[in-house]
């Protein structure tokens, strides 16, 4: 008993308050979900029941691989591309931001202003930038306009909106703030004299960048890419936005359903999210020990 | 021994009763009306129609002050099933009838209790306008009006004293244009799918509403015939899916939207020249000073209506309050106000009181304005000379060809939109 409790009885009090609210406001409504997700359902009410019919719908059609691919296949295949574009784009600007507030901004002033100029935005509510992506990428937008004044197209581009491509922007501009943060925070952790032992030992700016310094960077590099790729295995917000409603995704079917009342369905839909989200997670974590790395 | 009462345990009590209060008014959710104070009506809804001169008015005229509980359509249905305790009125729409009526969760409301019932426009209470019947294919309110009792789960065929919502608004609603950006008459729903409006055309992604407008089109396009749009078989739900996932693999669609707001910026930027729109949505694109037409079509028009309704624990004093509130909202000055948006009052005797005799023929007559059209913040909406699209109120409503509707499968209807949204 005394081995379990490492540290005085009274110090573990401070970890009930959130372990209460863990369980009441995460653990149990995680295990409702499950439970419901079993449930049959009519238009105004849920019937307890046990049927596995909410998953089988998910998947009808699924494996009949002479027909189109199914619905749920062609969703989370989309999901994925968004997921590792987003994650791509969000890891190689991150880092290369995280790395000059690191090593270049010498000043805790600088790097608190700079940091601050990351944030910007979250900044602006989600209304303002769905309008405000409109008059740079429309149709009739910044972009276009310059695009057809240096004669580089003579018809506007469609894609620059409502189209994969500013799906992925919208998220990279978003997001890449969750990567810079645990990063840095890895590259302060940096004892300086390691780099400058590798230094005297001969090795070239690069060789420093891939042998010594993304090594150490590796929980930050995989906390930022846990943080990623959960936001936007469960988006439908920015797809929906961004992708002009045209564009599937997991969230809005499972919105959807909820918004009909159809909740057993929507919780199975939200529980299949849930695994496939864990199991990436736990490929990565597989990957690299964050525990031992901290 | 006796206990005395201490200092200590008179606290200890107090505190402990406290508590009970707080924690039972949290599970029930705090009733809001007090019988000391002024009253306040948490009032549940998409408050799509409503702004802040209403409730100064309201409180001028009654003292009763409105605290807004802003939802979409979808989920005020969802809040009178989960939480039927969180709101003291709902503005509800007569579609959501067939689902919500079953639950018990509302009230019937007490006819008699309203001063203007007998005035309620024919369009609601018979389905006719100006004596001449309607379209009533899916939810049309005469079909879910009328209760067999004031705590009965089913409806009535005939007119009873008690009826589901007392109806406050309604509009008939077609596709929004841009004539600048068209330059040629549209004059059916067929044009949504039109190869011409490649890549610029756009329909609402709400699959109640979404439905009925595909419906039409598909109609229009000569493709099929329903025997009743608002409730379809699945073949028909079949049927007219593939043709819009067609015209969306093909581009058709520039997006689609589900909020308002959203229909406003793809229009007024250009981004879309025609899609479903609804009518403060045209009032928005036309008071940036961008040409917008809320275009009518020859098929006809899909029309909504929404109401007041009351959750089923309504009583007493709370009840007498929301009862005066409603008849507050029925007695004109409002009226006026939701037909200078271009909608429609309930009770249209009361509304023509309250608006002056230039402003009755452009928004009810269909004649031409004889001096500038305002909306009811003050801007413009319309020059001199101009007629109101689609004419007259008997012109507008009289065309009626559906109403927003519940289907029997809506189920399998909600799942089918959502594989065209993926396709």
């Amino acid at each position: 008993m005394m081995k379990f409790w490492k540290i005085k009885p009274s110090v573990g009090l401070l970890s009930i308050p959130y372990s209460f609210v863990f369980i009441f406001f995460f653990f149990i409504p995680l295990v409702l979900t499950l439970i419901i997700s079993f449930w049959d359902y009519n238009e105004y009410s849920i019937i307890p029941d046990f049927i596995l019919e909410n998953y089988i719908y998910i998947f009808k059609d699924c494996f009949n691989f002479e027909k189109n691919m199914c619905v749920t296949f062609k969703t989370y295949i989309s999901t994925f591309i968004f997921c590792f574009a987003t994650w791509f784009f969000t890891l190689i600007i991150g880092f290369f931001v995280a790395y000059f507030l690191a090593f270049y901004v010498n000043s805790i002033t600088w790097q608190i202003v700079l940091f601050l100029l990351c944030t910007i935005p979250f900044w602006t509510s989600n209304v303002i930038r769905m309008i405000s992506w409109i008059p740079l990428l429309g149709r009739n937008g910044l972009v276009n306009d310059f695009l057809l004044y240096i004669g580089l197209t003579d018809t506007p581009q469609e894609w620059l909106l409502y189209s994969g491509f500013s799906i992925v922007l919208a998220f990279v501009h978003l997001y890449t703030l969750f990567m810079i943060v645990p990063i840095f925070n890895s590259m302060m952790r940096i004892d300086k004299s390691i780099i400058e032992a590798a230094y005297d030992n001969g090795a070239n700016g690069l060789q420093i960048l891939w042998n010594v310094i993304i090594p150490l960077c590796k929980p930050g590099i995989v906390i930022g890419s846990i943080f990623v790729i959960t936001v936007v295995m469960g988006d439908f917000i920015t797809i929906g936005i961004m992708g002009g409603q045209q564009v599937p995704s997991i969230g809005k079917i499972i919105y959807v359903e909820m918004s009909y009342l159809q909740l057993p369905a929507a919780a199975a839909n939200a529980v299949i999210l849930l695994a496939l989200t864990l199991l990436i997670i736990w490929i990565m974590t597989k990957m690299i020990d964050i525990r031992k790395e901290l | 021994m006796k206990k005395s009462l201490t200092r200590r345990n008179m606290l200890k009590t107090s505190t402990a009763a406290i508590g009970a209060v707080a924690g039972a008014g949290l599970l029930k959710g705090f009733p809001a009306i007090h019988a000391a104070d002024a009253p306040v009506i948490r009032y549940l809804g998409t408050a799509v129609n409503m702004g802040d001169a209403v409730q100064k008015k309201l409180f001028d005229d009654t003292g009763i002050k409105v605290k807004f509980i802003v939802k979409t359509t979808d989920e005020v249905v969802k809040t009178i099933f989960t939480q039927p305790n969180s709101f003291d009125i709902v503005d509800s729409e007569y579609f959501s009838m067939p689902k919500l009526v079953p639950s018990g969760n509302l009230l019937g409301m007490d006819t008699k209790r309203i001063k203007e019932w007998d005035n309620v426009t024919s369009a609601f209470t018979k389905g006719e306008v100006a004596g001449k019947k309607i379209g009533d294919q899916g939810t049309a309110p005469k079909k879910v009006m009328y209760l067999k009792g004031s705590q009965s789960k089913e409806f009535a065929s005939e007119p009873t004293q008690y009826v589901t919502l007392i109806p406050t608004v309604y509009n008939a609603d077609t596709l929004g244009i841009r004539p600048d950006l068209i330059k040629r008459p549209i004059s059916t729903w067929a044009e949504l799918l039109n190869p011409e409006f490649k890549g610029k055309a756009s329909i609402l992604n709400i699959p109640s509403i979404g439905i009925m407008d595909a419906a039409m089109v598909v109609e229009a396009m000569g493709e099929y015939k329903y025997p009743d749009k608002g409730n379809m078989t699945k073949e028909e739900i079949d049927l007219t899916m593939k043709i819009f996932t067609e015209a969306k693999k093909a581009g058709q669609f520039r997006a689609f939207w589900s909020d308002f707001n959203e229909s406003v910026n793809l229009m007024a930027s250009g981004e879309v020249v025609i899609q479903s729109m609804w009518s403060p949505a045209i009032t928005a694109v036309r008071t940036k000073g961008i040409p917008c037409v809320y275009q009518p079509l020859k098929e006809g028009y899909r029309a909504w209506a929404a109401g007041f309704g009351l959750p089923s624990t309504t009583k007493g004093r709370q009840a007498d309050i929301c009862y005066e509130f409603i008849n507050w909202y029925l007695s004109g000055w409002v009226g006026a106000y939701l037909n200078r948006q271009g909608y429609y009052s309930a009770v249209i005797p009361t509304a023509k009181k309250y608006m002056e005799a230039y402003e009755w023929d452009y928004w009810m007559m269909g004649k031409p304005a004889t001096a500038d059209i305002m909306s009811p913040e003050g801007k413009k909406l319309a020059s001199k000379g101009e007629i109101r699209d689609g004419g007259s109120y008997e012109a507008r409503m009289g065309g009626v060809a559906c109403w927003n509707a519940t289907m029997d499968e809506n189920k399998y209807m909600v799942r089918k939109w959502n594989e065209m949204i993926a396709s």
